[in-house]
C-alpha cells in the first residue's frame, strides 16, 4: 500500500514539475523544473520496479550502504568544489579566463558561489551526513531510525545540491551569501532537512547505549541550529509560482543582519559544531587513545554553541548596522575563543601518549594539523573580529584567507582523514590501497594551504593599508586599481595553492577508488550491530 | 564486542563510558584555558559597560566611555577639511588660469587633483589617464571639447550628454545605417580612411566625398578636421576614440557613438574640480 502512495505522489511531482517547467517565466526556473520532473521520474520506475517485493529489513545490521554512498559523493563534490575554486582562483590573477563566449554563465560572478555552496554545502554537507549516519549508529549500537528515510536525505540533498548549482549558473539567486539558492530549493532542503534531524533523533531515541556520546551532542546541535538558519534566513515571498524569483521579507540592515546571523552560524554550526562532532568520533578511533577530558567537552560545548549565536554582528562593522549591535558581535567573539579552543585542547591531547603514531601513521597526521588549523582560525577569527582589526581587514582578502584556512585546513583536512578512515571499513578492506600515497596528499594539501593563507594574509593586509593611505593633506594616495594591480603575484601564488590541494584530492580519489577495486576483501560487507 | 586500548599505569580514570571502544579520561579543564575564558568574560563585561552595548525596552546602554564609530570616522574627515579650509577656499576663488603658477595654489591643486582623478576619474579614463576605447585620452593635445583649463573645468563641471545637468555639454551623431545606403556607407568610410591617410580604395573614397560633404561636413568640418564646438572629433589625425580601422568606422558611421560622461557638481566640491581640472590640463596636452 506505501508503495502506491509513493507511486502517486511521484507521479504528481513529474506531472506538475512538467507543467511547471511548461510554464516558466525564467530559463533557471524551467531547467531546474526538467530535473525535479527528471528526479521524480527516476524515483518512480524504481519504486515501481521494486513494489510489492518482499524487503524486510536488516535490523541486526548497521546500514552502511548510506555512508558508502556518503563517501562517494563527498569525494566527487570535493574534486568539483576544489576544481572550480582553482578556476576562479586563476580567473581573478588572470581576467581573460572569463572567457568571452562563456560571458553569464561561466564568468566569475556565475562561479563563485558554484565554488562556495560545492565546497561547504555539497563537499562539507555530505561529509556531515555520511558521518553522522555512520558515527550515530556506532555510539549508540543501533540501526538508522526511519528504514529508507535515510536514503531519501542522502538523495534529497543530492537533488538540492543540482538544483542550485544550475541554478546559479542560469542566474536564480537571492544574492545572499552562503543562501544563494532561491525560494523552491529552500523549501526542499527544509524538508530533507527535517527527515535528517528525524533519522538522527530517531536513531539516539532507540540508542542501547545508557548515554549519549559527546560527538551526537555536536552533531544534534549542527542540526537543530542550521534548520533554524535556513529556515528564518530563507523567508522570502515568491513573485510568481512559475519563476524562480523571490522577494525577502526582511529589508536593509535587518537583512543584512539576519543574513550575517545565518552566515556567521553557518560557519559555527556548520562547518565547526559538527565537523567537531566528526572529530570527537574519528581522532579517539584512530589515535586508539581515550578523550582527553570529559569536563571539558561538556563545558566546552555548551559555551560554544551559546556563545556562536551571537557572533554574527562581526561581520557588519563600520556599517549602517548601530554600534550597540557590533559591540556585543566583537564581545562574544573573543569569548567564544576558549570554548573554541577546548575543542581543539580535546582532540590535540588525545594524542598523548600516542604522539609516536604521528610518525607512522599518515592518516592521523592529517588529523592533527586539521585540529591544528583549527585552532588557528579560531583564533585569528576573535581577532578579527575586534573593531580596530576588522577596519583594516574588512573587505581585504584577508578574510578570504582566513575563511580557506578553516575550510581547507580544518574541514578539508579532517575529511580526508576521515574517508581514509572509512572507506576500507565501509567496504570490507583490510587496509588502504596506499598510505604513501596519503602522505603526498598530506603534503600536497598542507603546502597548498600554506601558500592559500600566506599569499592571503600579504594581500589582504597590503590593500587594507594601501586603501587607508591618505596623504599630508587627507587625501587618498592610491587608485583602487592599484591595489588590484598590485595584489596580480600573490594571486597566482594563491592560485598555485589551489592546484596542489586539488592534485592532493585527485590522488585521494585515485587511493580510495583503488582501495575499494584492487583491494582483497576482507570478510563480509555488512556490520552487525553488537549485541548488548 | 570492540576491544579497549592498552592503559597505561601512568592513564589517569576514565569516566567508565564506552562507546565503540571510545572511552573519556576524567581528566580536569587545564587551569590555564579556565583561566583564560574567566579572563575574556571579564573583559567582555568590561567593555561592555564602557562602550554602547546592551539594547533596552527603548534605547540601548551608550556605556561610561560612549563614542560611536560613525562620529570616529566624521573626526577624521573633519579634522582634514578644518585643515584645508583655507587653501580649498582660496581655490575655490582663485582665476582658473592663475593655479598652476600660484606658489601655493600649484601644488596643492596638483596633489589634491591627483587624488580626485585617481579615485572618481581613473575608472573610464585609467589610472594614467591614458583612456580606454570608447574614453578620451587626456594626456595627448587632442581636445574633443577643448583643452583649455576653462574647457576641462565645464566639462568636469557639467559633464557630457548626461541627463541630470541642464549644462552637460551635448551633440548627437545620427545612426547614418537608417539614412544611407550601404552602398554610400562604404564610400564615406573609404573617404575618412583617405584624410587620415590610411590604406583605402581610391574609388569608392573619390564617390566617399559627396557623402561626407551632404552628412558630415556640418559637424566635422569640409576637411574632416571636427569642431570642438560640437565635440565633433578630428577625423584626419591617427587618434581614435572608438578605433580608426575600416570595421569600426563602418560600425560608427551605421550605429553612431553616444559617450556620457557625469556632472561633478554636487559631487564634487569646487575646489575639488578646480584640482582635478588643473591636474589634467598639466599632464601634456593643456592648452592656454
Amino acid at each position: 500500500m506505501w508503495d502506491y502512495i509513493k507511486l502517486v505522489a511521484l507521479g504528481a511531482i513529474a506531472v506538475l514539475a512538467a507543467i511547471a517547467a511548461n510554464y516558466a517565466h525564467d530559463l533557471a526556473y524551467m531547467v531546474n523544473a526538467l530535473t525535479i520532473m527528471l528526479a521524480a521520474a527516476m524515483a518512480f520506475v524504481w519504486t515501481l520496479r521494486g513494489a510489492e517485493e518482499n524487503r524486510p529489513e536488516p535490523v541486526h545490521e548497521y546500514n552502511d550502504g548510506v555512508v558508502r554512498a556518503g563517501a562517494i559523493a563527498t569525494t566527487l563534490w570535493g574534486v568539483v568544489g576544489f576544481l572550480v575554486g582553482t578556476i576562479i582562483a586563476f580567473q581573478l590573477a588572470f581576467p581573460v579566463l572569463n572567457i568571452e563566449w562563456a560571458e553569464g554563465y561561466l564568468n566569475f560572478g556565475k562561479l563563485r558561489p558554484l565554488h562556495t555552496s560545492a565546497v561547504i554545502f555539497a563537499f562539507g554537507g555530505n561529509a556531515l551526513i555520511m558521518a553522522s549516519f555512520y558515527i550515530v549508529q556506532r555510539t549508540t549500537a543501533a540501526r538508522l531510525w526511519g528504514g529508507n528515510l535515510a536514503w531519501f536525505v542522502f538523495w534529497g540533498y543530492q537533488l538540492v545540491i543540482v538544483l542550485a548549482a544550475t541554478g546559479y549558473l542560469l542566474g536564480a539567486t537571492q544574492s545572499k551569501e552562503y543562501a544563494e539558492p532561491e525560494w523552491y530549493v529552500d523549501w526542499w532542503l527544509t524538508i530533507v532537512w527535517v527527515a535528517f534531524l528525524l533519522v538522527f533523533l530517531g536513531t539516539l531515541i532507540k540508542r542501547r547505549e545508557p548515554h549519549i556520546y559527546v560527538a551526537n551532542w555536536f552533531l544534534l546541535s549542527f542540526i537543530v541550529t542550521v534548520a533554524m538558519l535556513h529556515v528564518v534566513n530563507n523567508i522570502s515571498i515568491p513573485v510568481s509560482f512559475l519563476g524562480s524569483k523571490s522577494v525577502q521579507v526582511f529589508a536593509g540592515v535587518q537583512d543584512a543582519m539576519v543574513q550575517w546571523w545565518y552566515g556567521h552560524n553557518a560557519v559555527g554550526f556548520f562547518l565547526t559544531a559538527g565537523f567537531l562532532g566528526m572529530m570527537y568520533y574519528f581522532v579517539p578511533k584512530q589515535a586508539e587513545r581515550p578523550v582527553y577530558s570529559y569536563k571539558l567537552s561538556i563545558i566546552h560545548f555548551w559555551a560554544l554553541i551559546f556563545l556562536y549565536i551571537w557572533a554574527g554582528p562581526h561581520h557588519l562593522h563600520y556599517t549602517a548596522l548601530p554600534d550597540w549591535a557590533t559591540t556585543l558581535g566583537m564581545v562574544f567573539s573573543i569569548i567564544l575563543w576558549m570554548p573554541s579552543w577546548g575543542g581543539m585542547i580535546n582532540g590535540l591531547m588525545t594524542l598523548s601518549g600516542a604522539w609516536d603514531k604521528l610518525r607512522t601513521d599518515p592518516i592521523l597526521r592529517m588529523m592533527v594539523v586539521s585540529i591544528g588549523f583549527y585552532g588557528m582560525a579560531t583564533f585569528e577569527g576573535p581577532m578579527m573580529s575586534i573593531k580596530a582589526v576588522n577596519s583594516l581587514s574588512h573587505y581585504t582578502d584577508w578574510t578570504i584567507g582566513h575563511v580557506h584556512s578553516g575550510a581547507l585546513g580544518w574541514n578539508g583536512m579532517i575529511t580526508f582523514g576521515v574517508l581514509y578512515y572509512l572507506v576500507p571499513r565501509l567496504w570490507g578492506r583490510e587496509r588502504l590501497y596506499s598510505l604513501s600515497l596519503v602522505s603526498w596528499h598530506f603534503w600536497l594539501a598542507t603546502i597548498g594551504i600554506v601558500l592559500y593563507a600566506a599569499s592571503m594574509w600579504v594581500t589582504g593586509i597590503m590593500e587594507g593599508l594601501m586603501w587607508r593611505e591618505v596623504d599630508a593633506n587627507g587625501f587618498l594616495v592610491n587608485a583602487f586599481a592599484d591595489t588590484v594591480a598590485a595584489k596580480h603575484p600573490m594571486y597566482v601564488v594563491r592560485g598555485l595553492g589551489g592546484v596542489m590541494y586539488l592534485t592532493g584530492a585527485l590522488i585521494m580519489t585515485y587511493n580510495l577508488w583503488a582501495t575499494v577495486a584492487k583491494q582483497p576483501a576482507r570478510s563480509a560487507l555488512s556490520v552487525p550491530v553488537p549485541a548488548e | 564486542m570492540s576491544k579497549k586500548p592498552v592503559e597505561k599505569k601512568s592513564d589517569p580514570k576514565t569516566t567508565g563510558h564506552i562507546w565503540d571502544g571510545i572511552q573519556e579520561f576524567d581528566n580536569p579543564m587545564p587551569r590555564w584555558w579556565l583561566w583564560t575564558f574567566y579572563a575574556t568574560i571579564i573583559w567582555g563585561i568590561g567593555y561592555t559597560m564602557l562602550y554602547p552595548a546592551w539594547p533596552l525596552i527603548s534605547g540601548v546602554t551608550h556605556g561610561l566611555w560612549g563614542g560611536s564609530t560613525r562620529e570616529e570616522v566624521a573626526a577624521d574627515i573633519k579634522a582634514f577639511d578644518d585643515a584645508n579650509a583655507a587653501i580649498e577656499a582660496k581655490l575655490a576663488a582663485a582665476p582658473l588660469a592663475s593655479i598652476a603658477t600660484d606658489a601655493e595654489l600649484g601644488p596643492f591643486a596638483q596633489n589634491a587633483g591627483k587624488a580626485v582623478f585617481q579615485t572618481w576619474c581613473a575608472q573610464c579614463h585609467g589610472a594614467g589617464a591614458g583612456g580606454a576605447k570608447g574614453f578620451p585620452n587626456l594626456l595627448d593635445n587632442d581636445w574633443l571639447w577643448g583643452g583649455t583649463i576653462d574647457d576641462i573645468h565645464y566639462s568636469v563641471t557639467h559633464g557630457i550628454r548626461n541627463t541630470t545637468d541642464a549644462d552637460a555639454r551635448f551633440s548627437q551623431m545620427p545612426a547614418f545605417g537608417d539614412i544611407l545606403e550601404p552602398a554610400d556607407i562604404d564610400a564615406v568610410v573609404n573617404h575618412v580612411l583617405n584624410i587620415s591617410g590610411q590604406e583605402h580604395d581610391a574609388a569608392l573614397a573619390a564617390k566617399g566625398v559627396q557623402v561626407f560633404t551632404d552628412n558630415c561636413a556640418a559637424c566635422h568640418g569640409v576637411d574632416g578636421k571636427g569642431d570642438r564646438a560640437q565635440g565633433a572629433p578630428n577625423l584626419t589625425d591617427a587618434i581614435w576614440l572608438y578605433g580608426g580601422d575600416a570595421a569600426t568606422v563602418t560600425e560608427t558611421v551605421t550605429k553612431a557613438r553616444f559617450g556620457v560622461m557625469p556632472a561633478w557638481t554636487g559631487r564634487l566640491s569646487e575646489s575639488d574640480i578646480r584640482a582635478v581640472a588643473s591636474y589634467v590640463h598639466s599632464l601634456g596636452g593643456g592648452e592656454q
